[in-house]
């Protein structure tokens, strides 16, 4: 079995446009499906714990409310939230994966909101735990929350602004006011200066009030002045709201390194079964099986030593790729045997596989196209979302995803890289499996590769 | 060579019976005989005849759907008619994997011997896929020599090759069948089996129509009672004659 290894690599070695197409063609289709599956980056998951209690989210703006509540569903829209009930089980998400962040709002915000705007006292803060050990994801939610965070931020300000300057109106030119629930007129500050030029008039020049009013119109004067300018000072009051940010050394959130996973192993698959069918083929298109079939090799042997080259191979073009993609994406290198682990137990299973489709196939073409007719479908239902169809497809699809490698390998790869669940160990117990069974699929194949 | 036929057994190959069926196709019907030791024979009949599917029984490449064979299997050497040979190889690269597939005590020797015998040492190097067809089933031959078999089944060995690679290979093999290596090969060139075989075995439609020496083969067209039978000037036209007269 080892000459035969070492042949097929020299036949390999001799084919170089073969093997440049067999390995460029795979991660460059693997590399776009992973961007495919990851990209627009959609809303990342963030943990979201609202201290404030139903119904107290009211700021009072001299006559007008303002529903802080309404603004945090805002802030939502552009998050994927997943609520939790706690701070402790929202910072647990960062750590544990599950979310890229975590944004925490105080019961006392609206208190504190209240505060700054009538007295100019307080600090409205929200806080935002985020996750560093993925530096690209960091920035993405924190860019995703902070923006969010303005727009808010100028929602109320505006708000703030308006409910002045119509209070300033009133003072200026009065009108009717709600106070506690009772209507009530408002004189304004230039009706009161008419009637006290008025009042003016009507008195004698030497009367000892005149000086008195004259001074009072002139403050009105003043004042009417003053105040309509202030209308557009009113605009700069600032940021109301401070967003205090919180470090947290969380796992690499699934989302990037569950792309490059796909990206990977849509890699392995394809350059596992190619090879492995393709090389199998072979060696009858060059009429040497029948000579090795008279007892040079057996057939446990031939399929053992095609499934070895195709899976080994394979798990090397992947590992490769994986190192390229963690330039861009976090992966764990400080796992990197336990990659060898998954990338070479995948590249078995998928090499298995091949070798079945290459003993039906008999011939290198028919080999080859049959193997990459059936990897994409393979791919492609371990892929759809449950979600995405009704009950009954959901559980055919499951069915096919667990007797094919394809997610158990995506599974394996996905943990090795992350740490992260799904657990490793019987990811890999199920490649292994899966590779013993298409080997006996592969060895009932040889019967009709056999035939002349 | 280093065999010798004191090491070999009396009879290296017995067939009884073999009969072979390809669908509604009848490739083999009932095929009897037994080869003796340093034996050379010659199998002949038209295409179709059923030559390859023999020697392919012989080699213990394809089973027989009944009947009996006794010895050679797969201790016998093997030339198909189609080389069987990696193109992506070397000449010296094919010659040396079989050599270690075979399990030889000497692999690299081995490939020394077929090099120097096929004549193909200037070209060990070469990448099989592009030698010319003869010297492609020069190596193809020496593939089947490697181990050097008690019993050398050829399937139309000289097909591609010139005349004075014919003449190389048959020095060979004659040189063999000295040491006592039984060998069945097939061919068209009646004038090879007229030379170089002590048997030949006429085959027809999957039937062992005759079985003897050449000159018996003369003999028996000579003597035959049908319609047109009378002597012939050479083994090809008594070969015709015999077949006609057997209604093929
Ligand atoms: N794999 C197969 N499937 C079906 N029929 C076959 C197969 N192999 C051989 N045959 C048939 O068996 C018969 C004998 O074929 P075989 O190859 O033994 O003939 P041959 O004597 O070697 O012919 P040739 O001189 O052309 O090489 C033929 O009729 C052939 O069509
Ligand atoms: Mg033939």
């Amino acid at each position: 079995m080892r000459w035969l290894l070492i042949k097929d690599l020299q036949i390999l070695r001799r084919s170089p446009l073969l093997v440049a197409l067999l390995i460029v063609y795979p991660v460059a289709i693997s590399l776009l499906i992973g961007f495919a599956l990851s990209s627009p980056p959609g809303k990342p998951k963030v943990a979201f714990y609202d201290q404030v209690p139903r119904g107290q989210g009211i700021v009072r703006l001299g006559s007008q409310r303002l529903n802080v509540g309404g603004y945090a569903s805002d802030l939502l829209s552009s998050i994927q939230p997943i609520r939790v009930r706690s701070l402790a089980a929202a910072t647990a998400d960062v750590r544990g994966g599950r979310a890229l962040a975590a944004l925490v709002i105080p019961a006392d915000l609206p208190a504190q909101i209240q505060g700054l705007i009538q007295e100019g006292v307080g600090s409205p803060t929200v806080q935002l735990y985020l996750n560093t050990s993925d530096p690209i994801e960091r920035e993405f939610v924190d860019q995703a929350i902070t923006a969010r965070v303005t727009q808010v931020e100028q929602a109320v300000s505006k708000q703030v602004l308006r409910v002045a300057v119509d209070d300033l109106q009133e003072v200026l030119n009065g009108g009717r006011v709600q106070i506690l629930d009772q209507s009530v007129s408002l004189l304004g500050l230039r009706n009161a200066r008419t009637i006290v030029s008025g009042t003016l008039r009507s008195l004698p020049a030497g009367s000892p009030l005149r000086p008195a009013l004259r001074r009072v119109i002139d403050f009105a004067d003043l004042a009417i002045e003053g105040l309509g300018f202030a209308s557009p000072v009113l605009g700069s009051i600032g940021s109301p709201l401070t967003v205090q940010r919180f470090e947290l050394a969380g796992r690499t959130t699934p989302t990037a390194t569950y792309a490059a996973a796909i990206a990977v192993v849509v890699s392995l698959m394809f350059v596992a079964m190619l090879l492995a069918a393709g090389m199998l083929a072979v060696e009858r298109s060059e009429n040497a099986y029948p000579r090795l079939a008279r007892g040079l090799v057996s057939t446990p042997a031939l399929l053992a030593e095609k499934t070895l080259l195709a899976g080994g191979l394979a798990a090397v073009t992947a590992l490769l790729m994986a190192a390229g993609v963690s330039a861009f994406v976090h992966l764990d290198w400080g796992r990197l045997e336990l990659w060898a682990l998954a990338l070479g137990f995948g590249g078995l299973a998928f090499g298995a596989l091949g070798t079945a489709l290459g003993a039906l196939a008999r011939e290198v073409s028919a080999a080859s196209l049959m193997a990459f007719g059936v990897s994409l479908p393979i791919a492609f239902m371990a892929l759809v979302p449950a979600s995405a169809v009704s009950a009954t497809l959901a559980s055919v699809l499951d069915a096919v995803a667990f007797a094919f490698p394809f997610r158990a390998a995506l599974q394996a790869a996905s943990s090795a890289f992350s740490g992260g669940p799904p657990a490793l160990v019987p990811a890999l117990a199920h490649l292994a499996a899966l590779s013993l069974v298409f080997g006996a699929l592969a060895t009932l194949a040889m019967r009709r590769f056999a035939k002349r | 060579m280093s065999t010798t036929a004191s090491t070999k057994p009396r009879a290296p190959l017995t067939a009884r019976a073999l009969s072979k069926r390809f669908g509604a196709r009848v490739a083999l019907r009932e095929l009897s005989f037994e080869l003796a030791p340093g034996e050379r024979v010659g199998i002949v009949g038209p295409n179709g005849a059923g030559k390859t599917t023999l020697l392919s029984i012989l080699a213990g490449v394809l089973a027989p759907d009944h009947g009996d064979l006794i010895g050679s299997g797969r201790r016998a050497g093997w030339v198909p008619q189609q080389p069987s040979l990696y193109s992506k190889l070397s000449v010296a690269e094919n010659l040396r994997l079989f050599a270690r597939l075979e399990r030889l005590a000497e692999p690299d020797a081995a490939v020394e011997r077929m090099l120097e015998q096929t004549g193909l040492r200037d070209r060990a190097n070469d990448e099989v896929g592009r030698l010319s067809g003869g010297n492609r089933q020069r190596v193809n031959i020496a593939i089947g020599l490697l181990a050097e078999p008690p019993v050398l089944l050829l399937d139309e060995p000289t097909a591609a090759l010139d005349p004075s690679q014919r003449e190389r290979l048959w020095e060979f093999i004659s040189s063999l069948g000295d040491d006592g290596t039984t060998v069945v090969f097939s061919t068209h060139d009646v004038s090879e089996v007229e030379r170089h075989a002590h048997r030949v075995m006429l085959l027809a439609e999957g039937e062992l129509l005759f079985s003897g020496t050449p000159g018996e083969l003369e003999r028996a067209v000579a003597d035959g009672s049908a319609p047109g039978a009378g002597r012939s000037a050479d083994l090809e036209s008594a070969l015709l004659r015999f077949l006609k007269l057997h209604g093929h």
